[in-house]
């Protein structure tokens, strides 16, 4: 049987072989510690794939399963020795699947949510057409309806958008205050812009005390992070070169304060080369301030950090967003077990799947709960989404931020 | 012969709707243990939830003639988790629950599937842990090493894994349930469980086992030891013993694995230099205190290019995280490897590790060398790449010629991975045909239909009753050890 993998980008057969089969990624993984089941496995997913590769598995419906289940979160490649690119192996045989696959059961789902999340300005309509429905009581008798109950996918989204504020625009530039640092541009994200439009302000405040200018081109896109996630790469390298194009060359990095936008920037040069110098200046906020003398004042509370998969697996920044909090006066840092563990979102897989989403949240919410937390901070809207539905729902009394934001509190306490 | 639909229908039922795979995706990914060189799918893998549901399923497969095959994590490295006539593999990865911690009789009793480092979590805050440290206890499972009579860095000092069970739950291939041992050590009659202890899953399957637990040392220190060349070490490690001390952990590394580990891991093992020994000591401060000195001196004496200690617990828990991701580590110089598990009188390390390098020499290949010096367990890699078959030749011979010489030097052909099919064959070379005899007579009174573990473990027998006639001393074409 020839290879099952002709197409563009699919996976290379030789980076499908730096597994050794060791075994070490498994304990690490979501989808693992949820179903138990070696196809449910970074080992097992990497095995299907060489096996389609080499011509010993087909495309099925099975094998398009298994990887659909995958959350992407890419612990596994935090815990490989052997170096394996989880990620973009994935993403690899994801746009292999899109192309020579079987038909998705839900593509339909799929399409409708690529469609509204990475257009911004979709997304604000669907936002303000959400909260005239949740005025006008509606919201309660769909709820009760059977419409949801049809549509897991849509029940999900539903349950995850709690209240949700108008988007108020930032300027297109934010001078620096005191001693300039140099010029940065800052990413405002599809999701973040309109969910959390207070992170993106609490950023570019922040950075400016920090000595930054701070860009924020008005005509910015998304960053194609969801796309290619779904393995639909043509679009992924348009949405690159788009977010190239709009953000001067002269700047000294471009931030994000969403771990899955910021993950996908740091790839664009494997993708798409030209947008490389895009990729090698991207950083995450915490990245950019962990040097950054900050006037704060104290804030007492005991806070629960959890380490979004994309920023502690995808960009490797563990140290710098703890680091940062600690320095709060009075802020309590109280260790979260399992805090690297995904908590369902990733991406729009908690609308996709929300049954596997539900059983990480549900243990995500059980560790808080254990913490004695009475904040928790994330660096990713996809999971500060997650995680304030998750214990919306199970009635659990914390609060969830972004770390900027309770250092923008920290800073007006000071003066 | 496939299994028929009944039979499909009835495991079904005895699992549920979640308990049972069978799809062609699942049979795949079930096909071979790390060692990925032996593939063999089974029919169906079951997952059960509770010795029940394990009692039932090898039950049904006695009534219908239905080989049964273990797994646990599925880390083995001698083609043990894998099934060569097809039959049910049941997987313990749903039976990893704590069911017992007795920390005042110092014991607990956990379920097969249960991760062997999961255990010490359970327990380090309170000042315990479970000795048996096999590289990979952050994912293989107790049953697992309880079925291979695991190894590890640590054993050194503390013995392997059939020293730290006290008892075991254990559904015979007969389907009995029978508990072997138990929370007290002394008991009068046979001593079962030592003997299930390595039986790889050919006496049945385990359900539950009862392990001691140990108190954490006063103190530990790590002394990291740099030396020009393998030989040096070698004779660093015979010094050290001679002198009395024992160490928790005596562990060596060569150039090529250090390389490695340092990519792979970010442990900050001495460049540049031919072989590193980790040496590790705990007890009492005051005498850890003395030996790590002691040892420091020897490595010195013996023309040391560097030793140093871990400043910290963080620095010495990456020193060992960097060791035990070793196997792992080796993916990135090359694709796959034929991995010895060897063990030769301590006397003889410096001799044979001369020999080791001429071998690699004779036969162009690249060997990586991580092992338990302390008590003479090699585990050479011999790096090569499957996609050139000349190459995986000069790899084979290689091996033999090395087993050879080890057992030429007084050794054995395996340390602490168990036999499974890959060592199965070699067996005759250590044993006289009465002692396999008897063997295989002991597997029958817990299995008499022979269905569990078909193939592992023991060589194939020709036909019931008969003796083995194993050819002697000539190893099989193409041994793999
Ligand atoms: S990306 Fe996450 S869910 Fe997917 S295989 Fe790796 S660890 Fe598992
Ligand atoms: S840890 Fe890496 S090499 Fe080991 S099985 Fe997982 S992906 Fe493969």
């Amino acid at each position: 049987m020839p290879g099952a993998f002709t197409g563009p980008d699919a996976p290379d057969l030789d980076a499908l072989r730096t597994c050794v089969h060791c075994g070490i990624c498994v304990p690490q993984c979501p989808t693992y510690r949820v179903l138990g089941q070696e196809m449910d496995t970074p080992r097992g997913r990497v095995y299907l794939m060489r096996a389609a590769a080499e011509g010993r598995a087909a495309l099925t419906e099975g094998f398009a399963r298994h990887l659909d289940l995958c959350l992407g979160c890419r612990a596994c490649e935090t815990a490989c020795p052997s170096g394996v690119r989880f990620g973009e192996l994935l993403e690899g045989t994801r746009a292999e699947l899109r192309r020579a696959g079987p038909s998705r059961r839900h593509r339909l789902l799929e399409a409708l949510v690529l469609a509204v999340f990475p257009e911004p300005a979709r997304l604000g309509a669907a936002l303000g057409l959400l909260r005239a429905y949740r005025r006008s009581g509606l919201q309660r008798a769909v709820r009760a309806s059977r419409v949801l109950r049809l549509l897991p996918g849509l029940a999900a989204m539903d349950a995850l958008l709690g209240d949700v504020p108008p988007a108020a625009p930032l300027p297109e530039l934010i001078p620096a205050r005191g001693r300039g640092r140099g010029r940065v541009g800052l990413l405002t994200g599809c999701v973040q812009r309109h969910l959390y439009p207070g992170v993106n302000r609490d950023t570019a405040r922040l950075l400016a005390l920090a000595g930054w200018d701070v860009v924020v081109p008005r005509a910015q896109g998304c960053c194609g992070a969801l796309e290619l996630h779904a393995g639909r790469t043509a679009a992924f390298r348009d949405r690159a070169r788009r977010l190239a194009a709009v953000f001067p060359e002269d700047l000294d990095f471009v931030v994000t304060n969403a771990a899955g936008c910021g993950a996908a920037m740091k790839e664009y040069g494997e993708w798409a080369p030209e947008t490389a110098w895009l990729a090698a200046r991207t950083r995450d906020v915490t990245q950019v301030l962990a040097e950054a003398e900050l006037p704060l004042g104290p804030l007492p509370a005991a806070v629960a950090y959890h380490d979004a998969c994309h920023l502690a697996h995808g960009q490797r920044v563990r140290q710098e967003p703890r680091a940062l909090l600690a320095r709060i006066p009075g802020l309590r840092l109280v260790e979260l077990a399992d805090s690297d563990l995904c908590c369902g979102s990733a991406g729009v897989y908690n609308i996709m799947e929300p049954e596997v989403a539900g059983r990480l949240l549900e243990w995500k919410v059980r560790r808080i709960v254990e913490s004695g937390a009475r904040i928790v901070a994330a660096g990713n809207p996809g999971c500060l989404l997650q995680i304030a539905r998750g214990c919306r729902e199970r009635g659990v009394d914390v609060e969830i931020v972004h770390p900027v934001e309770l250092l923008a509190r920290a800073v007006d306490r000071a003066r | 012969m496939p299994l028929t639909r009944a039979v499909v229908e009835e495991l079904a039922r005895i699992l549920g709707p979640d308990g049972l795979i069978h799809s062609a995706e699942g049979r795949l990914v079930y096909e071979c243990d790390m060692h990925a060189f032996y593939k063999g799918a089974p029919d169906v893998v079951a997952l059960p939830s509770d010795a029940a549901q394990v009692q039932a399923i090898v039950r049904l497969c006695r009534r219908e003639g239905v080989p049964v095959v273990p797994r646990g994590s599925g880390t083995g490295l001698i083609g043990g988790a894998m099934a060569p006539a097809g039959g049910v593999m049941v997987g313990t990865n749903r039976m990893d629950r704590i069911l017992e911690l007795d920390l005042v009789n110092r014991c607990a009793t956990v379920e097969p599937g249960l991760i062997n480092l999961w255990l010490t979590r359970a327990v380090q805050d309170r000042g315990w842990f479970f000795a048996p440290d096999p590289s990979s206890q952050m994912v293989s499972s107790i049953g697992g090493n309880v079925g291979t009579n695991a190894g590890g860095p640590h054993c050194l000092k503390y013995g392997i894994t059939v020293n730290h069970v006290l008892g075991l739950e254990l559904v015979t291939g007969a389907g009995e349930l029978v508990r072997l041992g138990g929370k007290v050590a002394e008991r009068p009659g046979y001593d079962l469980t030592g003997v299930a202890v390595g039986s790889e899953g050919t006496f049945g399957l385990v359900t539950a086992v009862t392990v001691r637990l140990l108190h954490v040392a006063e103190a530990v220190k790590t002394v990291l030891a740099s030396f020009p060349d393998i030989e040096a070490a070698s004779e660093a490690v015979s010094a050290i013993i001679a002198a009395g001390i024992i160490p928790a952990a005596l562990e060596m590394l060569d150039d090529i694995m250090i390389r490695a580990i340092n990519e792979g891991s970010g442990a900050d093992y001495p460049k540049g230099a031919g072989a590193v020994l980790l040496i590790e000591l705990d007890g009492p401060a005051a005498e850890v205190e003395a030996q790590a000195a002691r040892c420091a001196a020897i490595c010195w004496e013996r023309g040391a290019l560097e030793v140093r200690v871990a400043r910290d617990e963080a620095e010495r828990a990456l020193l060992w995280k960097g060791r035990k991701e070793a196997a792992g580590a080796v993916g990135r110089l090359a694709p796959t490897y034929l991995l010895q598990d060897a063990v030769v009188p301590r006397s003889k390390l410096p001799a044979i590790m001369r020999e080791l390098v001429a071998i690699g020499a004779r036969h162009r290949v690249q060997i990586a060398n991580v092992f338990h010096a302390g008590d003479g367990n090699l585990h050479p890699l011999i790096l090569y790449d499957d996609r050139n078959p000349e190459e995986l030749e000069r790899a084979k011979a290689a091996n033999e010629e090395l087993l050879r010489a080890c057992i030429a030097m007084g050794g054995t052909v395996s340390g602490e991975h168990g036999i499974g099919l890959d060592k199965a064959k070699n067996l005759p070379l250590e044993y006289a045909d009465a002692d396999l005899n008897f063997m295989y007579r002991l597997r029958g009174v817990f299995d008499p239909q022979r269905l569990m573990n078909p193939q592992k473990l023991l060589p194939s027998h020709p036909a019931c009753g008969e003796g083995f006639r194993p050819a002697r001393p000539r190893l099989p074409d193409g041994a793999w050890i």
